[in-house]
């Protein structure tokens, strides 16, 4: 369309077929381009379609019910509706391709610049577009009617004006978006212009969430262009859809149902942009989405095995498989996962990214992620097997019995909550203890995890604190109910090296403390060396060994655990073997 | 906070003084036969020249808007060329019926799309279905078609609602409600269409965010995260687009009140535009700006109380 005009396509333009047919191949988009087919053929061929000349009018038929060569009856003046209406489809399509082209034109060249070039231009256009969306169009266009003449192909070019922020808009984030990316670094090194980086790399990549665009303001247009033609502002000699709605409101005490056939002409038309639109986004959003969901396998018979015989064992994970579903099934991602964790113990959970550590351990707390099933296997916790646990018998086990700290503390804490509250909530939903009691004990917590001044971390938002400050509450508040076992994704990771064994002294003592169990999941041994008794090595969802710590490090027996060591010890030797190293700093 | 604002105000005048300044030149610089077309065919070039003259529009254009600002800024918009009464009248009569049909829409589009977008983002199923089918037929529906159908069903067939006219809510509340039902019924369908799809990706972005896991792990209950701590995170988007649905009501009311003969802000406007009132059409255009800067600097504000990272 008239994008087209703005964005000359490269000359072979991969993906624009597909993009055709896989539209065309969306029932919903098959019926949208047939309809909008039909509009054009009826605005191109009017003259051999329409029965009557648009202004034939036949005295008698003066709202005349359908029939009698009427296909749709008589308007007001006696002329055939069903001919105005085919006549009416040239005079919309013209209007909204010219408020589109204006809006396209304007919009999509200002977005590549400011997108592309930023700084000054970016801030002065940005504000030009604010300025223009924060006026209501149909307002201006009234204002400006009587100097604008009757024409509405004049109004709908400032229509069009008034439209181009939302291609500006899009388009200049699209860009933002990907001017950075390596293939235009790569292009811009290699000498390319900056006209024809835009020409060749940037536009192919603003193609299709334009061509959305497109359709939406296509749709758009011809409302308000109707919109204008019902109140009286267009060419009364043009017929159009808004002016046959007009004449229908004026006569809609002797027939109401004249005003369905120009309704139904606009809202089917729009109708087909804004579907061909879902199309085209159906496709371009393919890529993430599992179209259908795989088969879900029956439940694991529950509960499997029996409780373990020692009841020193508080945790007992046996053969535990996690799966999310995928176009092809289920993919494991946690493949036969065994562990054991005594009371007063600490786990530690190692092996490298993707090794399904962290799988496992939101499988313990019953917290997978959107999809994410346990599939089959047992966990057995304090005598009783919580996997596939309904979700309200989860909930009461959670932050009382079983409790987590995360990985990234500052994307932990809620933004838009003080501390404060976010420390003593969990207190008084867990525990029921008054909101007084939750703060007294709140303060006391702070101060116990090391913080200097806890009344003003008590009443500070998360920004206002730092990472290692977030991570102790995020600390103070898994341990604030008093859990069994206390789960911790990787707590040191996002830190700074100093902060790093602050934050571990202070897991190690609460732990020594309150005698909980931990399962900490890491990649650093150095962690390991610190604060666990046994450790379990994963690798590619399975544990491939599991021992003391004093005899890992001295006598490692898998493959992969050696691995994993000498790719270690080389780095952070000093770690390892200074734990006391933490308390100097600390101290 | 007070530097926000004197430089929310600034920038608005920015904007009122360039908006004012061209909706002048364009709409004066083009009005040519204005005095032909309020006094008719039959008028004599003397009476044509008498009246130009009595109004103002044969000095040239910079002089009349050195005049039409001088007045403006004293609250002075003008006496309206056609309807007897002054601009201000007109205005601070009409605004009141077009303000009370837009809040209340407003109203039932944040309600009704909160609650759509919500039931939507947790649990999908049918308010997935509802809210697509909802974006498809409230964007191609004109509202001016849905408020005649609307007359059509509920007023000549069902005789429920009256048709036509305005009841103030001073003089009978329930006429007032009546009055208002299908205007605002028109109104809100294609508000629904765009915010409840917006309150839905809001709510989805934040139910993935980390510390959602987090505090459902620390035992805090599925009503808390959904309506204390996601709902709160997603506040923002929603009343950014509740802002914008503002604007777009402040145009559709024009098409609607005339649809339903309502004596508001919109119906004076296709009056005034269609018989070339211009000081009228100034006034509305300076009416509307200010609008929009209000609405905008209380968004602004809300925000900010939301979220606490946005320091005015």
């Amino acid at each position: 369309m008239s994008a087209a005009s703005t964005t000359p396509a490269p000359a072979s333009a991969p993906g624009r077929e597909s993009i055709v047919r896989s539209v065309l191949t969306n029932p919903l988009g098959l019926v949208a381009a047939l309809l909008l087919l039909l509009v054009i053929v009826a605005a191109v061929f009017a003259p051999l379609i329409a029965p009557f000349a648009a202004d034939d009018l036949q005295i008698f038929k003066i709202n005349a019910p359908p029939g009698d060569g009427y296909l749709l009856g008589g308007d007001g003046s006696g002329r055939d509706i069903f001919s105005r209406l085919v006549y009416g489809t040239q005079n919309t399509l013209v209007g909204a391709l010219i408020a589109l082209s204006v809006a396209a034109a304007i919009g999509v060249t200002a977005g590549l610049f400011a997108g592309y070039f930023g700084g000054r231009r970016e801030v002065v256009m940005s504000w030009v577009a604010d300025g223009l969306m924060a006026l209501p169009a149909l307002i201006v266009l009234l204002a400006f009617y009587q100097s604008l003449g009757s024409s509405i192909h004049v109004s709908m070019i400032i229509f069009g004006v008034m439209l181009s922020p939302g291609f500006y808009r899009l388009t200049r984030n699209l860009v933002n978006g990907v001017k950075h990316e390596l293939y235009v670094d790569a292009a811009r090194v290699s000498g390319l212009s900056d006209m024809r980086i835009i020409a060749r790399h940037i536009l192919l990549v603003i193609r299709a969430p334009v061509i959305i665009q497109v359709s939406i303001v296509a749709g758009i247009s011809i409302v308000i262009q109707a919109g204008l033609e019902f109140l009286g502002l267009g060419d009364p000699a043009v017929p159009t859809w808004g002016g046959m709605l007009q004449d229908a409101f004026a006569n809609m005490f002797v027939v109401p149902t004249a005003i369905l056939w120009p309704g139904l002409a606009i809202s089917v038309t729009v109708a087909s942009f804004v579907l061909l639109a879902n199309a085209i986004r159906d496709r371009l959003q393919q890529g993430d989405r599992v179209a259908t969901a795989p088969k879900i396998p029956a439940p694991a018979p529950h509960p499997v095995g029996t409780a373990p015989n020692d009841a020193a064992v508080l945790l007992d994970v046996r053969e535990l498989v996690v799966g999310y579903p995928t176009k092809s099934g289920w993919t494991e991602v946690v493949k036969g996962v065994s562990l054991q964790l005594r009371r007063g113990e600490v786990l530690g959970l190692v092996g490298e990214s993707g090794s399904g550590k962290t799988q496992t351990a939101f499988a313990i707390l019953g917290l997978l992620s959107t999809g994410g099933r346990i599939l089959s296997g047992s966990i057995w916790f304090d005598g009783r097997d919580i996997a596939n646990l309904p979700e309200s018998e989860m909930q009461k086990l959670r932050g009382k019995r079983i409790a987590y700290v995360p990985q990234e503390p500052m994307s932990n804490l809620d933004p838009a909550f003080r501390i404060g509250f976010q420390l003593t909530e969990p207190m008084v939903t867990v525990l029921g203890i008054s909101k007084a009691e939750a703060k007294a004990r709140a303060l006391k917590l702070l101060a116990r995890v090391g913080m200097p001044d806890p009344v003003r971390t008590y009443n500070a938002y998360p920004h206002q604190i730092s990472g290692g400050m977030a991570q102790r509450v995020l600390i103070a508040r898994a341990i604030s109910c008093k859990p069994d076992l206390l789960i911790a994704d990787e707590p040191t990771t996002a830190l700074d090296v100093t902060v790093q064994a602050e934050v571990l002294e202070l897991m190690r003592d609460l732990q020594a403390e309150m005698n909980m169990s931990v399962v900490l999941v890491t990649h650093n041994f150095g962690v390991v060396a610190d604060i666990c008794h046994r450790v379990s090595v994963m690798r590619d969802g399975r544990v491939v060994e599991t021992s003391a710590v004093q005899s890992l490090f001295a006598d490692p027996q898998h493959d992969y655990t050696k691995l994993l060591l000498a790719a270690v010890l080389d780095d952070v030797t000093p770690r390892v073997y200074r734990p006391v190293q933490a308390k100097e700093v600390s101290a | 906070m007070l530097s926000y604002l004197s430089k929310r105000l600034l920038s608005s005048l920015v904007l009122l003084a360039l908006v004012t300044t061209l909706t002048f030149a364009l709409v004066f610089g083009g009005a040519d036969n204005v005095a032909q077309n309020i006094l008719g065919d039959n008028a004599t070039d003397q009476q044509i020249a008498d009246l130009e003259a009595k109004l103002g529009i044969d000095r040239p254009l910079n002089e009349q808007y050195g005049t039409w600002v001088a007045k403006a800024v004293r609250g002075d918009l003008g006496m309206s060329w056609t309807m007897g009464e002054s601009v201000s009248k007109i205005l601070s009569g009409r605004l009141p019926v077009t303000l009370s049909m837009v809040v209340l829409a407003i109203c039932i589009i944040g309600i009704v799309s909160a609650l759509l977008g919500i039931v939507a983002a947790v649990r999908g199923g049918w308010a997935d279905r509802v809210i697509q089918l909802i974006s498809v037929v409230g964007f191609s529906l004109p509202n001016f078609w849905l408020g005649l159908i609307l007359v059509v069903v509920f007023a000549l067939n069902l005789r429920w609602l009256p048709a036509t006219g305005y009841t103030d809510f001073l003089n009978s509340p329930t006429g007032w409600l009546a009055s208002l039902a299908l205007p605002v019924g028109a109104l809100v369908l294609s508000g629904i269409a765009s915010a409840s799809q917006q309150v839905r990706g809001a709510m989805i972005d934040a139910l993935r965010q980390d510390y959602v896991r987090t505090l459902r792990a620390g035992g805090i209950k599925p009503s808390s995260v959904l309506f204390r701590h996601a709902l709160r995170n997603a506040m923002p988007a929603a009343l950014t687009v509740l802002s914008l649905q503002f604007i777009g009501l402040l145009g559709g009311a024009a098409i609607i009140e005339r649809v339903f003969a309502i004596p508001g802000l919109g119906s004076v406007t296709v009056q005034a535009a269609l018989s070339g009132d211009i000081p009228v059409l100034m006034g509305v255009v300076v009416t509307m700006i200010i609008l929009v800067v209000i609405v905008n600097i209380a968004i602004d504000l809300a925000n900010a109380w939301v979220n606490p990272k946005v320091r005015l």
